[in-house]
């Protein structure tokens, strides 16, 4: 067995060689750093935690809520995904159950009158619908919240921000960073990311080492092509040249404050049909839900 | 050797002897995207494997 760099411990992760104590020192480490270098919670604020029952979004709330008790709440969405979101949700309750944290789950049919299915049958794209579906759901739970926490790591940083470089869309790389968005709006809580600096591959080893009940399975309906590519070059490149995705992040950090600034002035109006924040007429969440016909 | 893919649900018998790195470049995986493990126990790149182990790959691209 190969031995810890920091003791003479049995190492179960590398690179960095490390015992489990020294890996939970270093993904702790990282975590703490994000938030004090993004004061992305302040003193007394109450986060929300957007929970699915995968590895990333479980750590985040284990942390969060070691880190500040009961100010940090669970919060999952029911999208209606058959064989796959009732088993996460089931895995999620005996998470929150395990470690005492409160946690409520939202539903599409609920909030939406239809579910993920319905949608799909009605000719909608799987992930952009229920991105935007989710993303409308959180924002309405995390109402009365002074922060939503997301489970994004490193790679889903770096591969959003290589994505949108490749497509030249720099007003969506405006809205990444730890904490998201370009500037606080009414009606949204600010989005943060506590796991910013952890790779993926930390984090799942993370969630297996800590014994949550995380299935290490992707959503049926994932798609992203796109992302599947650029995730496999950047992969290619962390393997070939360890500690590349960091130094993506550190670069992308040193210009993100300027794209934050060229696009400062693009407010959001409110949603003719909601009233919700909404960059055109209707929100994202309605025009989505405008394919289908008969939904609420 | 038997290899659990976690991701697949399926069961592979392989014929071999060497390190976690090395039986990875034979599957053709990048061990950036992998956690292995044997007997609930993680293991790294350098750690021996051997024909009467039964592994576990689990893909660490997972969630939403």
């Amino acid at each position: 067995m190969a031995a810890c760099t920091r003791c003479s411990g049995a190492a179960v992760f590398s690179p960095p060689l490390l015992c489990e104590r020294h890996f939970f020192s270093l993904v702790e480490g990282k975590v703490s750093a994000a938030l004090q270098r993004f004061s992305l919670i302040r003193d007394g604020e109450r986060v929300a935690v957007a929970v699915s029952g995968g590895k990333d979004s479980q750590t985040t709330l284990f942390l969060l809520h070691r880190l500040f008790g009961e100010r940090a709440t669970g919060i999952a969405i029911d999208e209606g995904i058959p064989h796959y979101r009732d088993q996460t949700l089931a895995d999620l309750r005996h998470f929150c159950m395990q470690y005492g944290i409160l946690f409520r789950v939202l539903s599409f049919r609920e909030a939406f009158g239809v579910e993920l299915e319905g949608l799909l049958a009605r000719g909608a794209s799987a992930c952009r619908s229920c991105g935007v579906l989710r993303r409308s759901l959180l924002n309405q739970g995390a109402a009365g919240f002074d922060k939503l926490a997301t489970g994004h790591n490193l790679d889903d940083e770096c591969q959003s921000a290589l994505m949108n470089f490749l497509k030249g869309t720099l007003f969506l790389c405006a809205k990444l960073g730890p904490v998201s968005g370009i500037s606080p709006q009414e009606g949204f809580t600010r989005r943060v990311k506590p796991l910013f600096f952890c790779s993926e591959k930390e984090v799942a080893a993370y969630a297996f080492l800590r014994k949550f009940p995380v299935r290490f399975k992707e959503c049926p309906h994932a798609e992203g092509s796109f992302r599947s590519r650029v995730r496999d070059a950047l992969n290619l490149l962390e393997h070939e040249m360890p500690g590349s995705k960091l130094q993506i992040a550190e670069r992308f950090l040193s210009f993100l404050p300027l794209l934050k600034e060229q696009f400062a002035d693009a407010r959001a109006g409110r949603c003719m049909s909601c009233g919700s924040p909404a960059a055109r007429e209707r929100c994202k969440a309605c025009e989505t839900l405008l394919v289908v016909p008969n939904a609420a | 050797m038997n290899i659990f893919v976690e991701r697949t649900g399926k069961q592979h018998a392989l014929e071999f002897t060497g390190t976690v790195s090395e039986l990875l470049e034979q599957l053709k995986v990048n061990p950036e995207t992998v956690l292995v493990s044997r007997d609930g126990q993680l293991l790294v790149v350098s750690d021996k494997v051997s024909p009467q182990d039964t592994l576990q790959i689990l893909s660490v691209v997972s969630g939403g």
